[in-house]
């Protein structure tokens, strides 16, 4: 791909990344997702879904672009498509505490515009118990804390100023964290389903797949280099 | 067997049944049939003909007849119950496309769009176990047993949110009495229908067929209903038509669907669900905000009405019906026996 077109791809990837958001605000706006029996599911479901699917995304860059020469500028969308993955994950959570939980954002909504804040505080303090309750309890939402923790850290090392900061070695390091927070996230969606169900099937595949790709990688740069060390 | 054999034989303890219950003081609806309900009878009849040739013809040529038209409602003659709560109902529409048949499809949206493959005539249920003489009943007979009650009933799903929803049927347990259980049944299992022409695309790793059970006590419940439509109309297939249970004091999985077999049983029978994660789903799976879900609370519920988005409401126990049904599990811990 041609240096030049960098700036206009990037227009495509950020309005591909940003569909899934406008569909479901356009949902919404139509009142299809009131029409819908239970839209919080919904809108859960969604979020995570897109997380996943971004983050796997994200992790195929390297692989793909090492296919051929020309592909090499695609590095250039890697921390784009990343980050689209975290800013799904921050919805994804807040759907859980402000939907799932039971958080009365209406009537939350109705106390702030009549200047009543303390309402927004109160809610907090009704739903919070039982937030700290899954937090104790169930694993499925501990390794999907974990994992959006994670995909945190690796936002928040972004910047091209950290990278230079940390520097290359370090930062590379840290980001491998992105494997970890990918796994996290397929066992968290396996966790949540109910036995029998295979839908986290296709994402564990294609991560599974993703990091045999980096196995073989090494494994051939290494066989490679003993070929050329013995040359 | 017509119904009026089914009657014969139910002998008097049907109408100690009915004298006690909650039909005082009616009369049967059967005894007096409107004029309207009787040509509509008969153009049901000739429908059923057409529908029956109409799927033939569907067979023959796909894409001849939409197959909404060749599973068209039938509209239910039914009378009002006192065992209606004032919640306000959920829209017929979110009740008959958020749907857990798994036969169908996993995800909840997948039964409202797979279950048209579903026939539900003829259907007959076979009634065996331990009861005085096993028999096979056709759902028709089955439906004009008893008249058609009309329940508003609370529906918890085990996933934590509920539904209200207008059912029609009649007790269970006047049908029980009829069938002559022997005294030795403590049990009663429900047998889904699980017959590749009617689901081709069960999903694997589950031991199909559908199965469930209730102790004989709580079969007996008035509150147990057997359930033939919703809203005044025949049972959409996703919501397990022709025939099924209702008892909403328990997690929605314990309602059998599409029933074809009913066993009486000394021993608890196999539940497919307690089967596959019996630390998630007990056999009694009674309705319990203090129990909960290993995965998620049950304290808590999201109530699926017409508003666009669910307000979270309080569990109860027993989902409210503790008044009627909390005296049959009185000697038992029910966080042991959940």
């Amino acid at each position: 791909m041609p240096t030049r077109w960098i700036p206009w791809v990037k227009v495509l990837v950020h309005g591909a990344c940003l569909i899934p958001l406008l569909r479901l605000v356009e949902q919404f706006r139509s009142g299809e997702l009131g029409l819908m029996a239970d839209p919080v599911n919904y809108i859960t479901h969604q979020t995570g879904y897109w997380t996943l699917f971004l983050l796997l995304t994200s992790l195929a860059v390297t692989p793909v672009r090492r296919l051929h020469p020309k592909l090499g500028n695609l590095i250039r969308f890697r921390r784009l498509i990343g980050l689209y993955a975290f800013f799904y994950a921050t919805l994804h959570l807040a759907t859980y505490v402000f939907l799932f939980s039971g958080y009365d954002v209406p009537t939350a909504w109705a106390g702030l515009r009549a200047g009543r804040g303390g309402v927004v505080v109160k809610q907090w303090k009704a739903v919070w118990p039982t937030i700290l309750d899954d937090l104790k309890k169930r694993r499925f939402i501990q390794v999907g804390i974990f994992a959006w923790t994670l995909l945190l850290v690796l936002a928040a090392t972004s910047p091209t100023f950290m990278l230079r900061w940390m520097g290359g070695k370090a930062w590379r390091r840290v980001h491998t964290l992105v494997y970890a927070a990918a796994c996290a996230g397929c066992i968290h969606y396996w966790w949540l389903v109910k036995k029998g169900v295979r839908a986290p099937l296709p994402f564990t595949l294609a991560l599974a797949a993703l990091l045999l790709a980096r196995v073989a990688w090494s494994v051939r740069k290494r066989w490679r280099g003993r070929v050329q060390v013995r040359a | 067997m017509s119904a009026k054999e089914l009657a014969v034989n139910a002998g008097g303890r049907a109408m100690v049944i009915r004298r006690g219950g909650s039909l005082e003081g009616r009369i049967a609806s059967s005894e007096i049939t409107p004029r309207e309900a009787f040509f509509n009878r008969r153009s049901f009849v000739a429908g059923a003909a057409a529908l029956g040739v109409g799927a033939l013809a569907l067979r023959q040529v796909p894409g001849l007849i939409h197959p909404d038209a060749v599973h068209a409602q039938q509209k239910l003659d039914v009378v009002a119950s006192k065992y209606t709560v004032p919640d306000a109902q959920t829209p017929f529409g979110k009740a008959t496309t958020y749907n857990n048949y798994y036969e169908f499809g996993t995800d909840k949206s997948d039964p409202a769009k797979n279950a048209h493959t579903l026939r539900t005539r003829p259907w007959t249920v076979q009634v065996s176990g331990l009861v005085k003489k096993p028999q096979t009943i056709d759902i028709d007979t089955m439906m004009k047993y008893r008249p058609i009650e009309s329940r508003v009933y609370r529906h918890r799903c085990v996933e934590a949110w509920s539904m209200v929803i207008p059912w029609d049927g009649y007790p269970l347990a006047e049908f029980i009495s009829a069938m002559n259980p022997l005294p030795s049944a403590k049990f009663v299992q429900f047998l889904s229908d699980d017959k590749s022409s009617d689901m081709p695309d069960k999903p694997s790793g589950f031991d199909w067929p559908y199965s469930e059970g209730l102790r004989l006590d709580e079969a007996m419940n008035p509150l147990c209903l057997l359930t033939f439509g919703c809203y005044g109309e025949q049972l959409p297939n996703q919501n397990g038509a022709p025939v099924r249970v209702v008892s909403p004091w328990k997690y929605g999985f314990k309602n059998a669907k599409s029933i074809v077999k009913i066993v009486f049983t000394d021993k608890q029978p196999r539940t497919l669900w307690n089967d596959l994660a019996a630390n998630e789903y007990g056999f009694y799976s009674n309705v319990n905000p203090t129990v909960d879900h290993p995965r998620w609370s049950q304290a808590h519920e999201r109530r699926i009405d017409s508003s666009a988005f669910p307000k979270t409401i309080p569990t109860l126990p027993f989902n409210g019906y503790a008044d009627q049904v909390a005296g049959m599990y009185a000697a038992m811990d029910l966080k042991k026996n959940f």
